[in-house]
């Protein structure tokens, strides 16, 4: 089986990107139909969630569409529209198939449909998020591999003094922090926001990851400029990430450097270097698959704060400020659209162990 | 008796009795813990945390609450130490105040989740069948959520609060504790000792109280005292985003995002709250680290 991350290894992340040090699914399931019905069973755990949640909130759904001055006939009129007279079982069951057809509500704050609202969102938070990641893994990877062959030494140090400072740094702190320093004092960043106002609009949108788009049009200026602004929030969240891709990489390699095969490539008379990246890294990649997929999705949710410090027009900002607003559908969609991702991603890891690991079989 | 022969009766190989066996382990422990100078220095800033909470309205110079307008947003000086917010009031005082209501937001959610964690994890574990599938398909269910987006979600449908912050932390915070309970639990559940004691007629809720707690409880301990730094980061992270303790309250998360609006040029109003949620949770991981490797030497050293 593969190791869960989090439950040996250093404490579960914090509240900056909270969950990366917990595993979602358990691999439990032995066979593509269990698969399926985990995934089945977890989303729809997932609906009466959100629908409970949507149920208890004090804010009366019916004023918020009527408005405050309606008579009791048209508000009487709403609450059977909207099926509040109904059984809760058949409430949900409406709440059901209203969600599989992307069909969330209207958000009262925008006044669009909430699923127009979350496509727009979304790509900013997955450039972000994804990002975050490629910085975590290409800086993380390196470094609990070195840390591990080079156990006790000063790198090995260092990163276990990163990882630590990673697992007690509030990230919204942070985020301030570094926009004082980078933005505010040295000047060698982008502000908040993703774009700066010259640019803002000039791309024509394709993905709606800015980045991808400005190139996709070669305009480079626009693409520098969006590089300016999402650089410093990216290597935040990917600081986060690298902390803990660092530790469970080491401990992964710990646990192949022991092992006998290593042992024999030694006497065998291989480099350092081929026993190291050539033997024990091979198969650490299927384990560190999960972990950056757990990562990925830590990062997705991470971001809600980042966001915030950035003024990042992404998901997590989204919810927030429908949450303030009292806009419950805009916050139970994307709940519901995070969720999914969440469990999607602990899906793709499952698959992806499956494949590439010949003793899954 | 005298400081040696106190040591020596801890330390005895052959204990008369059985308080002698219990305070000896005891012993033994803190000796592992105190040659961890990280984790006693985990434990010291804490002690100072709770002693700064406890006598917070001796130790600070003025009311957190005072406001003074013609003071505002002043940098550190010999009136204030750590200068003052947008309304003129002392961020020392704040601070100081503050550390009260983390240490109750921390120590209600450390109590909460893991209680309902033991519950759910032996219950699910001792009895095995289909109320084994049930609790543990929730607790994958709520294992699935992205913890700090369901938090918000709850505090949304709850309202804004400390008590419902609390309350949704707890919520989202409790499923770890059910798998490693359940885990331990299965460990146990066929020991001859368990046995034993259903012979001598002991019902199901006798065995789970009197026998399979206990065991469990050292192992969650060390998990508590691994997680209480992501609850207190998590717990800043609603007050930041003003779902949390509500104004004026010190809250420290809170005033960070007070502090937000000026970061540019009053760099000190967020800047010193943030450093003090940084220093608490470090202590608390590196108390964490020590306490596991008192209490768990398998997993400890990888």
């Amino acid at each position: 089986m593969v190791k869960t991350p989090g439950q040996g290894g250093l404490p579960p992340v914090n509240g900056g990107a909270p969950g990366f040090g917990r595993i979602r699914l358990r691999r439990r399931a032995k066979n593509v139909g269990g698969v399926a019905l985990s995934l089945v069973l977890t989303l729809l755990g997932l609906l009466l969630v959100t629908f409970i949640i949507g149920r208890v909130m004090p804010i009366d759904p019916v004023l918020k569409v009527v408005g405050e001055r309606a008579t009791q006939a048209q508000y009487d009129a709403a609450y059977q529209a909207m099926g509040l007279d109904k059984p809760l079982w058949q409430q949900f069951l409406r709440y059901m198939a209203e969600v599989l057809r992307g069909d969330f509500g209207r958000s009262i704050s925008t006044g669009h449909p909430v699923i127009d609202d979350l496509k727009r969102v979304f790509p900013a938070t997955f450039e972000l998020a994804a990002l975050g990641t490629l910085i975590g893994v290409f800086v993380g990877v390196p470094l609990g591999v070195i840390a591990a062959a080079r156990r006790g030494g000063w790198i090995d140090q260092i990163a276990r003094v990163v990882a630590l400072v990673g697992y007690s740094m509030p990230i919204f702190w942070l985020g301030l922090m570094g926009l004082l320093l980078f933005y505010g004092i040295l000047g060698w960043v982008g502000g908040p926001g993703r774009q700066g106002i010259i640019y803002d609009g000039m791309v024509p949108t394709v993905t709606g990851m800015i980045l991808i788009d400005s190139l996709l049009a070669s305009d480079w200026g626009a693409f520098r400029d969006a590089f300016s602004h999402i650089i410093l929030p990216a290597s935040l969240l990917g600081y986060f990430s690298l902390a803990y891709i660092s530790r469970m990489t080491r401990s992964f390699m710990l646990e192949q450097l022991s092992a006998e095969y290593v042992t024999t490539a030694r006497v065998k008379g291989l480099s350092e270097r081929r026993v190291i990246w050539g033997h024990a890294f091979r198969n650490i990649l299927v384990p560190l698959i999960t972990v950056i997929a757990l990562s990925f999705g830590g990062l997705l949710e991470g971001s809600v704060l980042t966001e915030i410090v950035f003024s990042w027009p992404g998901i997590g900002q989204y919810i927030t400020k429908a949450l303030l607003a009292g806009d419950m559908n805009a916050v139970l969609g994307g709940t519901v659209l995070v969720g999914t991702c969440f469990v999607l991603l602990n899906l793709i890891s499952d698959i992806l162990y499956r494949v590439l690991d010949p003793r899954a079989k | 008796m005298t400081e040696l022969t106190t040591r020596a009766w801890l330390l005895s190989d052959a204990p008369q009795t059985r308080r002698q066996a219990k305070l000896g382990a005891l012993y033994q422990g803190w000796l592992t813990f105190r040659a961890n100078k990280l984790a006693m220095f985990g434990l010291v800033i804490l002690i100072l945390l709770v002693l700064m909470a406890i006598f917070a309205p001796w130790l600070s110079p003025q009311s957190p609450f005072a406001q003074n307008l013609a003071d505002r947003l002043k940098p550190p000086s010999a009136a204030h130490w750590l200068g003052t917010d947008a309304l003129g009031r002392d961020i020392l005082s704040r601070l100081i105040h503050g550390s009260r209501i983390t240490l109750f937001i921390v120590g209600t959610v450390a109590l909460i989740a893991p209680v309902i964690g033991l519950f759910i994890g032996t219950v699910a574990g001792f009895a095995g069948g289909w109320v084994d599938q049930v609790l543990m398909r929730i607790t994958d269910i709520f294992l699935a959520f992205p913890k700090l987006i369901l938090a918000l979600a709850f505090v949304a449908a709850l309202g804004p609060g400390i008590g419902n912050a609390v309350l949704a932390l707890a919520i989202t915070s409790w499923p770890p504790y059910a798998r490693l309970a359940r885990a331990e639990t299965l460990t146990i559940r066929h020991a001859d000792y368990i046995a034993a004691a259903r012979l001598q007629g002991a019902g199901p809720l006798r065995l789970l109280i009197g026998h399979v707690w206990p065991l469990c409880i050292s192992s969650l301990i060390v998990r508590v005292a691994l997680d209480m730094a992501g609850i207190i980061l998590s717990a800043a992270g609603l007050g930041f985003l003003g779902l949390g303790a509500q104004p004026p309250m010190p809250e420290w998360g809170a005033m960070i995002s007070d502090g937000r609006t000026y970061i540019l040029d009053f760099w000190w109003v967020a800047a010193v709250p943030g450093m003090a949620i940084f220093i608490v949770s470090l202590a608390f991981n590196l108390l964490g680290d020590g306490l596991r490797d008192v209490l768990d030497p398998k997993g400890a050293k990888e």
